[in-house]
C-alpha cells in the first residue's frame, strides 16, 4: 500500500494497462509531455523514472492535433480493428465537438452491425468545475451520455476507486467514458500498488447509517461524507453510498442503501434537469416506493451557467452544508446555525 | 500509366459491377413493392467508381462508407444473400436485421460499416489505418464519401491526422455531382481534389469515373503509397447516379437537366467496360453474356435465400448492445429479504468487489 493522489492512481492504472497489453495505446493532446500528470514520472526530465514516452515509445503514446471529432472517431475505428485505445480528451467540455462520433459511431456500431464489432476504448476527461475556469471549462456532461445506450460511464471519487475502475474500463470490450472531477485530482488515499480491478456497476458504501441515505456522485461524494460526519455530531445517522459507475448503475446497491433508512437524498454536481440524480431518484421511487418514508430530494447544481467570479461560482455546487441541510429537511429538523451561516 | 490488370481481374471487375447493378435494380423493385421497408440509395451508374476502388484493395483491407451503401460491400466481395436479407430485416442478414440498408457491414471482407450520417464513417476508416500502423499490419483503409460529405469538417480533421501520422488511408470522394438535390459546385468552394495539397498529400481527380480501369489505376497508386508507409491520399472520382437519390423519392423540382442526364446515361460503366473487354480480347460476347446470366442467377438466389429466411425473434432486439450486458437486478428479492428480517443481503456484484480501498 502507498499513498497515491487521484492523478497518480490514474497514471498507475494506465501504466499497468500499457504494460499488460501491447494493444493499449494512449492518444490525446499533450500526453507526450505529461502535462496533466497521468503519463509520466515524477521527475522533470524525460529520463526520469515512469515517463510514458520513454517507456512505451511514440508508436503507443501519441500527441493528437486539436481535432476531437477524428480523435474520438479514429479511436473507435482503431478499437474495432484490434487496438485498445485510452483517449485523453483533457476537459469534459470538449467532448461535444465529437458528439456525432460518440453517439452515432462509438455507441451504435456493435449493435447496428449485429455484433460484428467490439469497441474496447476508454475516453478520459476531467470536469474543471469549482476552479474558476468559467463556463466553457466547467461542464459536467455525464447525464447527456447516460442517455445514450451502448456507452458505459464511470465517475470514481477516490484514488483507490479510480485505479481499480480505470483498469477494468481498459480491460472491458465495451466503450467506457470516465469523468474525473478535477477538484479531486489532488486528493490522496492509501492505494494498493499491485494490480486490482473494481468491476463496473458496483458501488461502495462510505458511511453506514440508519436515519437518512445519501447517494452521491463524483465530486459530491467527499462532500456527502463530510456532511455525514457533521450530522453524526448532531445525532443524525447517515448512510452514504457512491455508485462509482453511472452506466451500468448499481441499482441493487442504491436500493439496498435506501431501503435501510427509507429517506433518500441524492447529491450530484450536474445541472438539476435530467441529472444522474434525476435518474436515480426516479428509479428508487419506481422500485421501492413502499419503503420510502419521505419524498426523495435532489441536491444538484441549479440549471444555470457557471459564472467565472469566485464570488459567484462556488455557491452553485452541492456542498457539505447543502447536503446536510437536505438531510435535516428529510427528518423535519431545522437547519443548524452553522448550516444557515455558510 | 500502369499496365492493365490481368484478364481474370478485369472479368472480376465486370462481375462485381454487374452484381451491384442487378442487386440494386432488384432492390429498387422490392422497395416499390413494399418488400424492403423504408428505402435504399442505389449505386446504379456509379459501379465503375465503386468497383475500381474496391478491387484496388485486398480482401482484408478496411473500408467504410455511406448511405449509398450496397455497392461497397458487394464491390469488396461480400456474398449477396446476407446483404439482401439485411435489406429486408431477416435474421440471416449480415447485421442480423439490426442495421438495414443504411448500416451494412461485413467485417469478413473488411467492410467496417456504412453510416447513415454523412461523413461520419471517415474517422472510422482513419482509425483502422491507425491500428494497421501501430500493430504493424500490412493493411490499408479506404473511406468512401460523397461530394456532400466533402464539406464535412471531420474529413479535414481526418486528412490532417492521417497526413501528420502517415496513416495508410485512401480518402475516396464519390463525386456524383449532387448531394440529394444540391449541385456540388453550388456548395463547394474550389476543387475537392485540390484540398489534398493543403494537407501535404497527393490529390487526384479522376474525370472519367465511368471507366473502371481509370479508377482502379488511381486508387492502386494510392494503395501502393499507403502500403509503402508513405501516408494517405485523396482520390476524387467524378461519376453520376442514374437513379434518384433514394428509391421512391419524387421531388417536384427537376434539379438535374435532361441533357445532362442523357449525356451521363450514355456513359454506362458496364456497357463501356463490356466494349473494352471485347476490344482487348479479354472476353467474347458469349462469355460476357454468360457472366451476366451468372450474376442474374446470383441475385435470384439472394432473393430466394432472403424469402426463405426467418425474421429475427423480437427478443433479439436486446442483443449486442454491449459485449457483457449488466447482470439482471435482484431488486425485488433484496427488498423481500429485508421485509422478512433477514441479514442485509449484499448485491451479488458487491460481494465480488475487492475490499481494497474501502474506507474506515
Amino acid at each position: 500500500m502507498t499513498v497515491m493522489s487521484y492523478l497518480g492512481a490514474i497514471g498507475a492504472a494506465q501504466k499497468e494497462a500499457m504494460l499488460a497489453d501491447e494493444r493499449v495505446i494512449i492518444i490525446g493532446e499533450d500526453v507526450e509531455a505529461n502535462v496533466y500528470g497521468t503519463t509520466g514520472g515524477s521527475g522533470k526530465s524525460r529520463a526520469s523514472e515512469g515517463d510514458f514516452l520513454q517507456m512505451f515509445g511514440r508508436n503507443r503514446i501519441r500527441n493528437t492535433p486539436i481535432s476531437e471529432e477524428v480523435i474520438v472517431g479514429a479511436a473507435a475505428g482503431a478499437a474495432m480493428t484490434g487496438l485498445r485505445p485510452i483517449v485523453d480528451l483533457s476537459y469534459s467540455s470538449f467532448l461535444y465537438m465529437a458528439m456525432d462520433q460518440f453517439v452515432n459511431q462509438v455507441a451504435k456500431n456493435r449493435y447496428m452491425f449485429g455484433g460484428q464489432a467490439s469497441m474496447p476504448v476508454v475516453f478520459r476527461s476531467a470536469m474543471f468545475y469549482g476552479l474558476n475556469t468559467g463556463a466553457h471549462h466547467s461542464d459536467r456532461p455525464y447525464p447527456m451520455f447516460m442517455n445514450v445506450p451502448g456507452l458505459k460511464i464511470i465517475t470514481p471519487a477516490y484514488p483507490s476507486d479510480a485505479k481499480g475502475l480505470l483498469r477494468s474500463a481498459v480491460d472491458s470490450d465495451d466503450p467506457v467514458l470516465i469523468f474525473e472531477a478535477c477538484v479531486l485530482w489532488g486528493t490522496k488515499e492509501e492505494v494498493d500498488e499491485a494490480e486490482y480491478h473494481i468491476p463496473l456497476g458496483v458501488g461502495r458504501t462510505l458511511r453506514e447509517g440508519t436515519d437518512v441515505t445519501v447517494v452521491a456522485v463524483s465530486g459530491a461524494v467527499p462532500e456527502a461524507v463530510a456532511a455525514a460526519d457533521v450530522l453524526a455530531q448532531e445525532g443524525i445517522s447517515v448512510e452514504v453510498f457512491d455508485p462509482r459507475t453511472l452506466v451500468p448503475l448499481d441499482i441493487d446497491g442504491i436500493l439496498t442503501a435506501t431501503a435501510k433508512t427509507g429517506r433518500l437524498v441524492v447529491a450530484d454536481p450536474a445541472h438539476r434537469t435530467c441529472s444522474a440524480a434525476s435518474e436515480i431518484s426516479a428509479t428508487v421511487a419506481e422500485e421501492i416506493f413502499d419503503e420510502l418514508k419521505a419524498p426523495i430530494r435532489r441536491v444538484t447544481t441549479p440549471d444555470m451557467q457557471i459564472p467565472f467570479s469566485p464570488a459567484l461560482e462556488k455557491q452553485l455546487y452541492p456542498s457539505r452544508a447543502s447536503i446536510a441541510e437536505a438531510v435535516r429537511a428529510q427528518l423535519g429538523v431545522r437547519p443548524s446555525r452553522e448550516a444557515v451561516a455558510s | 500509366m500502369s499496365t492493365a490488370p490481368a484478364v481474370d481481374v478485369m472479368l472480376e471487375m465486370q462481375r462485381r459491377m454487374l452484381r451491384i447493378r442487378r442487386f440494386d435494380e432488384r432492390a429498387s423493385k422490392m422497395v416499390k413493392r413494399g418488400q424492403i421497408p423504408g428505402t435504399v440509395h442505389t449505386s446504379i451508374g456509379q459501379e465503375a467508381q465503386v468497383v475500381g476502388a474496391c478491387m484496388a484493395l485486398g480482401t482484408h483491407d478496411y473500408m467504410s462508407g455511406n448511405h449509398r451503401s450496397h455497392g461497397h460491400p458487394i464491390g469488396k466481395g461480400a456474398p449477396l444473400g446476407p446483404l439482401m436479407a439485411e435489406l429486408v430485416g431477416k435474421a440471416t442478414g449480415v447485421c442480423k436485421g439490426k442495421g438495414g440498408s443504411l448500416h451494412l457491414a461485413d467485417f469478413a471482407v473488411g467492410s467496417l460499416g456504412e453510416s447513415g450520417i454523412v461523413g461520419s464513417s471517415i474517422p472510422i476508416a482513419t482509425g483502422a489505418g491507425l491500428s494497421a500502423k501501430v500493430l504493424g499490419k500490412d493493411l490499408v483503409a479506404l473511406a468512401f464519401f460523397g461530394d456532400g460529405a466533402a464539406n464535412q469538417g471531420c474529413l479535414y480533421e481526418s486528412m490532417n491526422l492521417a497526413g501528420v501520422w502517415k496513416l495508410p488511408v485512401i480518402y475516396l470522394c464519390e463525386n456524383n455531382q449532387y448531394a440529394l438535390s444540391t449541385p456540388a459546385h453550388t456548395v463547394t468552394s474550389g476543387v475537392i481534389a485540390d484540398r489534398a495539397a493543403g494537407f501535404g498529400m497527393p490529390g487526384v481527380r479522376v474525370e472519367n469515373g465511368q471507366d473502371v480501369l481509370a479508377v482502379f489505376d488511381a486508387v492502386s497508386t494510392a494503395v501502393t503509397r499507403a502500403r509503402a508507409g508513405e501516408g494517405p491520399s485523396l482520390v476524387e472520382v467524378v461519376t453520376y447516379r442514374f437513379n434518384e437519390h433514394s428509391e421512391g423519392l419524387k421531388l417536384g423540382v427537376d434539379y438535374r437537366n435532361t441533357d445532362e442526364k442523357q449525356e451521363w446515361l450514355a456513359k454506362d460503366p458496364i456497357v463501356l467496360f463490356r466494349t473494352e473487354l471485347i476490344r482487348r480480347g479479354a472476353a467474347t460476347d458469349a462469355e460476357l453474356d454468360g457472366l451476366e446470366a451468372e450474376v442474374l442467377a446470383e441475385v435470384d438466389e439472394a432473393v430466394r435465400f432472403t424469402n426463405e429466411s426467418p425474421y429475427p425473434e423480437p427478443s433479439t432486439a436486446f442483443d449486442d448492445l454491449y459485449t457483457d450486458p449488466p447482470t439482471p437486478r435482484r431488486a425485488a428479492q433484496l427488498v423481500a429479504d429485508r421485509a422478512q428480517g433477514q441479514t442485509q443481503a449484499q448485491s451479488p456484484a458487491m460481494a465480488d468487489a475487492d475490499p481494497v480501498g474501502a474506507p474506515r
